[in-house]
């Protein structure tokens, strides 16, 4: 009895961290955005969405799953870029209002054109990863290789996207754009391109979550990436949406509590308590758990 | 050199800048003084196009600036040092240094280095965020990111601004060596008129967004009807 009490328990922490890892990106995501252009990207769901279609459909033609995924990931890079270049750079310097309402309208929009070309049918591109658990001594364990795979993806990306910010000439220039454009500029920086970048990338890692949530059981549709960037969000508020680590263990945590929920209580539960803890974190600590500014310039 | 000709700046009904004119020679520093509100700020900010004059032109040697981007201007060896230090206080003083050479092909180990020669205490902070310095260490901070990039014109806003005395005389002596050893263009916009002509070659005063005086620096100091203009307050 208390052996499958430990396993149970064991089985759930799994659980939660591989689906916690995909919140943690999308949380990445919406990090990666707010540091470079402080705005919310309300529509990211749907563009990661729509890049994943456009490169795993590939694979109806023949094309194997890594080069399809490559080209989610630079349809992604160009397609966010792009975003940026030609919606959102116009809402700079506007009530804050303007790009959330507009991110909005782009989601809806994204959505129903990926419901017009490729109808709300699931699709369920196959992954060179098995998604039966592995075993250990005759019975599951609550791993599977697809699942080590999508930590391992997850782990790598949020560390080279450290490495990036952090460590390189590139990252000093994209983290100087987004704290101080002016005085970027009177340095030579070349703020308006390093902008459009930080939005490049933060699409590449999009792809990269969309990707791991399409070749998971339930499949690839065009509303797949709703309610995991409910739950990125939330993670990405609790991480004080500077923080790149903060939002990969924001993620995790957010995985494990939903999947304890989902098993002790009830899985419909699950949206309800990461939006009361998004409240109460938004009262208690509004610059959220990782950050160590105690004011966050708006 | 920087050249100034028939500069006219507006924001929306507001003229900021009228028909300015002015030479900032090479290898010397032109202090531009006036009361607050006179237009010193516009005009650095002009030069560097952060702000987009109406009408006018702006000479870097034989260039035009007008039309051309901050981060253009930068990348031709003008520096500006705005109001306020423009340091970036999330960043190391280290980080900070780098990213003053990030646009120019300076050898950046050397580049700070030589930075750290001049202001040695900033080696000592070389790890510390810029936000935790002294009002002198960040308006250090600011000169030398701006040296590291070896410009030819270095555009300072109120470097003195909320700084002790003792810490602005130093700063305006380090000014004034740079200047002499670099044949840098100074432009030093200062409200705090005194420590200014004390380094300063050539002087032009600013009323109301009108150059009233271009004339060299110990003129100006001994011309008693401008005081008033620089001061801004009346002659006695």
């Amino acid at each position: 009895m208390n052996g499958f009490l430990t396993n149970r328990i064991l089985s759930d922490v799994l659980y939660g961290i591989t689906n916690g890892v995909t919140i943690g990106l999308v949380a990445l995501c919406l990090v990666l955005i707010w540091r470079s252009t402080h705005i919310l990207n309300f529509a990211q769901g749907p563009m990661a969405m729509f890049v994943t279609y456009i490169g795993l459909t590939q694979m109806d033609h023949g094309l194997g799953f890594w080069p399809a995924a490559l080209i989610c990931m630079v349809v992604g890079f160009l397609f966010s870029g792009l975003t940026e270049r030609l919606i959102v750079r116009p809402l700079y310097n506007k009530a804050e209002i303007n790009p959330i309402v507009v991110m909005v309208g782009f989601f809806t929009v994204l959505e129903a054109v990926a419901t017009a070309i490729w109808t709300n049918i699931p699709r369920y591109p196959v992954a060179p990863f098995s998604s039966i658990n592995f075993q250990a001594g005759g019975s599951p364990t609550a791993l599977s290789p697809l699942a080590v795979f999508q930590i391992v993806l997850a782990v790598g990306a949020m560390a080279l996207v450290t490495v990036l910010f952090n460590y390189t000439k590139l990252g000093l220039q994209l983290r100087a754009s987004a704290l101080a454009p002016e005085v970027a500029k009177l340095l030579g920086v070349r703020v308006n391109r390093l902008l459009t970048l930080g939005w490049s990338i933060a699409g590449v890692v999009g792809a990269v979550a969309a990707v791991v949530v399409a070749i998971n059981p339930s499949g690839m549709s065009p509303s797949m990436m709703d309610g995991i960037f409910i739950l990125g969000f939330v993670a990405a508020a609790i991480g004080g949406l500077e923080s790149p680590l903060g939002a990969l263990v924001a993620g995790v945590s957010m995985g494990i509590l939903m999947q304890f929920i989902n098993d002790y209580w009830n899985s419909n539960y699950a949206d309800l308590v990461a939006v009361l803890i998004l409240i109460v974190v938004l009262m208690v600590r509004p610059q959220g758990l990782f950050t160590k500014n105690t004011a966050r310039r708006v | 050199m920087i050249k100034v000709a028939n500069l006219n700046v507006s924001y929306g009904a507001v003229k900021a800048l009228r028909d300015v004119s002015f030479e900032a020679p090479s290898g010397a520093i032109t202090a531009v003084l006036g009361a607050n509100g006179a237009g010193k700020t516009t005009l650095l900010r002009t030069i560097s196009a952060l702000v987009e004059p109406q009408s006018g032109q702006i000479f870097l040697d034989e260039r035009n600036l007008v039309g051309m981007r901050p981060e253009a201007i930068a990348r031709l060896g003008v520096a500006h040092v705005p109001e306020g230090r423009g340091v970036i206080g999330e960043f190391t003083v280290d980080e900070n240094l780098r990213l003053g050479a990030i646009a120019h092909k300076v050898t950046l180990a050397e580049g700070i280095a030589e930075q750290f020669e001049l202001f040695p205490i900033l080696k000592e902070r070389r790890k510390q965020y810029a936000a935790t310095l002294s009002g002198g260490e960040r308006q250090m901070l600011a000169v030398a990111r701006a040296m590291i990039a070896q410009p030819t014109v270095l555009l300072l806003d109120e470097p003195s601004l909320g700084l002790a005395p003792k810490v602005t005389f130093d700063i305006m002596t380090t000014i004034r060596q740079l200047c002499e050893s670099r044949k840098l263009t100074v432009l030093l916009v200062e409200q705090n008129a005194k420590s200014a002509l004390r380094i300063a070659d050539f002087a032009t005063v600013l009323h109301v967004g009108t150059a009233i005086a271009s004339r060299p620096a110990a003129e100006v100091a001994a011309d008693d009807s401008l005081r008033e203009y620089y001061l801004g307050m009346p002659s006695s």
